[in-house]
């Protein structure tokens, strides 16, 4: 295996306008991982995976793939191949076709690219397809179609933008198993950009928060959530408790689900004494908002794990909540 | 509201079926001088046999043809570019480039022909400046020439080329072209698996909207052309002015429009599929 990353961004800032997409990002990506670029709308995201692809020039910084400095090099030429947010099928080639025009501008003849576009084709099922057009599909063909196009190349670097935001709720739970399946098989980096947390959290092996152009924290799903680094970070992954400690000098990242709910003074390190103001029933988990005596809110979670709990705590009740000390993550920014 | 959906109808049956059954009767007539009009009305298929043994209408007809697929390549090359420029200019330049394409149809179409012939004509002004100039000594004359005629449907039909053309190549999505290159095409290779199949449509629209009236066109090769410039349009007035033989002209009129109805229903069809798809 080779240590040196396949991508490595260092200093790539780009502006449009007077608006700053890109904000002095370095960031390395390994080879082999299942990487997530994730924050919302207009953080930068879709524009550094639009720069690694060659479609869009940094202003400041290098690009490298592969050792390889990218400047000028157009995106024809790159070693990297992305699937796109809209598919971007050909509309006025049938699903073979597609899928087969990488492999043709390769000048490859017609035996091996059929070989080949077969299976693709077949890894993505949809081997009785080829004949379709793209409008004959339905959502989630057409996303294979797109992805089998776009790995038909082998590239070194797969740019996935948004993968799953075009499918349905139920469709994209499923999908997200047979990316992260077929990018372990096939043993290639994925780069994906996505504004779902949940989505990066459960695919990724490590992934980059991105806010307002800038990188905020790099790291893997469980270091991202438990350890984040910032305000920032613990309020957008998931949900947050953020209290001010140390006289406001810094805070206390708390997830609802490190604190407990309790009918009587606990013996926890912490313990805090409030009312049930708001209680949210999902099913698998309850949330519960309580107003502390100092007049403060802090969310609690609870998993359901009995089908009929013994203490249903209902709005109004006087509750007291208890952690542990290392339970949440203090947070100097 | 009946009246309302009667109303094209009503338009149509006064205005088009109507003449056409007239010129239809006339076109089976015979030609009599003495009588006012000039027609004694029959069943005889005199004239439409006269239009497919006189060489001369047949040579009309495959010079209307020519001329007119000539025009419309020509119009096409030179149209193609100048819409796929006016799609990629600025946003805001975009209404001013298309203004200039329409611009030329707010002054009547005989006058700009018109202007034409003193551009064109032995002492006009091109053959001036030529002389003037002393780049050519002794240029030719351009008027009275099928090179005139050629270049009049050319200017008169560009917008009819370039405005439908436009419309499909402002529709073309550009992820396209960002995935044909991501996959590997150059953009020249770009160009003619993606952005030239996406505007068939347009190109299709657009080349008949040129040919089909241009093959009937007969102000051009009239003012224009020269007496050996042979045009269908132009021997339909001929006989019809010159020689009033009502009977003869109907038939030919007759011919001209079954020889369009193929182009003019591929359009028809043409434009319902693209409506269809959107």
């Amino acid at each position: 295996m080779n240590a040196q990353p396949i991508v490595s961004i260092a200093g790539v800032s780009k502006r449009f306008g007077a608006i700053v997409a890109v904000d002095g990002v370095d960031l390395d990506i390994r080879r082999g991982e299942l990487f997530a670029l994730l924050g919302g709308s207009g953080c930068g995201k879709t524009t550094l995976l639009r720069m690694i692809a060659g479609f869009e020039t940094p202003d400041t910084g290098r690009i490298l793939i592969d050792g390889q400095d990218m400047a000028g090099v157009p995106p024809h030429r790159r070693p990297v191949n992305m699937m796109f947010q809209s598919y971007a099928l050909f509309p006025h080639m049938d699903v073979a076709e597609n899928v087969a025009y990488g492999l043709r501008r390769e000048g490859l003849p017609a035996g091996e690219i059929a070989r080949r576009v077969g299976e693709a084709l077949d890894q993505v099922r949809l081997a009785d397809h080829g004949k379709r057009r793209p409008a004959q599909l339905s959502g989630g063909q057409r996303q294979r179609v797109a992805l089998a196009r776009a790995l038909i190349k082998r590239p070194k670097l797969l740019l996935l933008d948004e993968p799953l935001a075009a499918l349905d709720r139920k469709l994209r739970e499923g999908t997200r198993f047979e990316l992260v399946r077929l990018q372990e098989q096939l043993g290639l980096t994925f780069v994906m950009v996505t504004h779902d947390q949940e989505e990066a959290m459960s695919m990724a092996g490590r992934l980059a928060v991105m806010n307002e152009g800038r990188i905020v924290q790099v790291g893997t799903p469980h270091e991202v959530y438990e350890h984040p680094r910032s305000r920032f970070v613990a309020d957008f992954i998931g949900i947050a408790n953020i209290l001010p400690v140390e006289g406001g000098r810094a805070w206390l990242a708390l997830r609802p689900e490190k604190i407990a709910l309790f009918a009587a003074r606990p013996n926890t390190d912490r313990a805090e004494q409030g009312r049930i103001v708001d209680v949210a029933y999902e099913g698998d988990r309850s949330l519960y908002r309580v107003g502390l005596v100092d007049g403060s809110m802090i969310l609690v979670s609870t998993a359901n794990v009995a089908r009929e709990p013994r203490e249903p705590w209902p709005r109004g009740q006087e509750v007291w909540l208890g952690w542990a000390n290392d339970a949440g993550q203090r947070l100097n920014e | 509201m009946r009246l309302v959906i009667a109303l094209p109808y009503v338009w149509l049956a006064t205005f088009f079926l109507l003449p056409f059954a007239l010129v239809l009767a006339i076109a089976f007539g015979t030609n009599n001088p003495d009588a006012v009009p000039p027609i004694d009305l029959g069943v005889s298929l005199k004239n439409f046999t006269l239009l497919f043994t006189d060489d001369l209408y047949l040579a009309a007809w495959l010079g209307s043809l020519r001329i007119a697929a000539t025009s419309t390549l020509v119009t096409l090359l030179l149209g193609y570019p100048m819409a796929y420029a006016i799609t990629r200019a600025r946003p805001s330049l975009r209404p001013l480039l298309l203004m200039a394409v329409i611009l030329p149809f707010w002054t009547s179409f005989l006058i700009r022909v018109y202007a034409w012939m003193g551009l064109l004509s032995s002492n006009g002004i091109l053959n001036q400046f030529l002389r003037n100039t002393g780049l050519v000594a002794d240029p030719g004359t351009i008027l009275g020439t099928e090179w005139a005629v050629h270049l009049g449907i050319v200017y008169a039909y560009l917008p009819f080329m370039v405005l439908p053309l436009y419309a499909s190549l402002e529709k073309l999505d550009t992820s396209l072209l960002e995935a044909a290159a991501d996959l590997g095409a150059s953009p020249i290779t770009a160009f003619f698996t993606v952005t030239l199949p996406q505007s068939l449509p347009g190109v299709v629209a657009g080349c008949l909207l040129v040919f089909i009236p241009a093959v009937g066109e007969f102000v051009i090769p009239d003012l224009l052309g020269g007496t050996d410039t042979l045009m269908i349009g132009k021997v339909l007035w001929d006989e019809f002015f010159l020689n009033s033989d009502w009977p003869l002209a109907s038939a030919v009129a007759i011919c001209l429009l079954v020889l369009l109805v193929g182009p003019i229903a591929l359009f028809q069809r043409q434009q319902a599929k693209s409506l269809e798809r959107q």
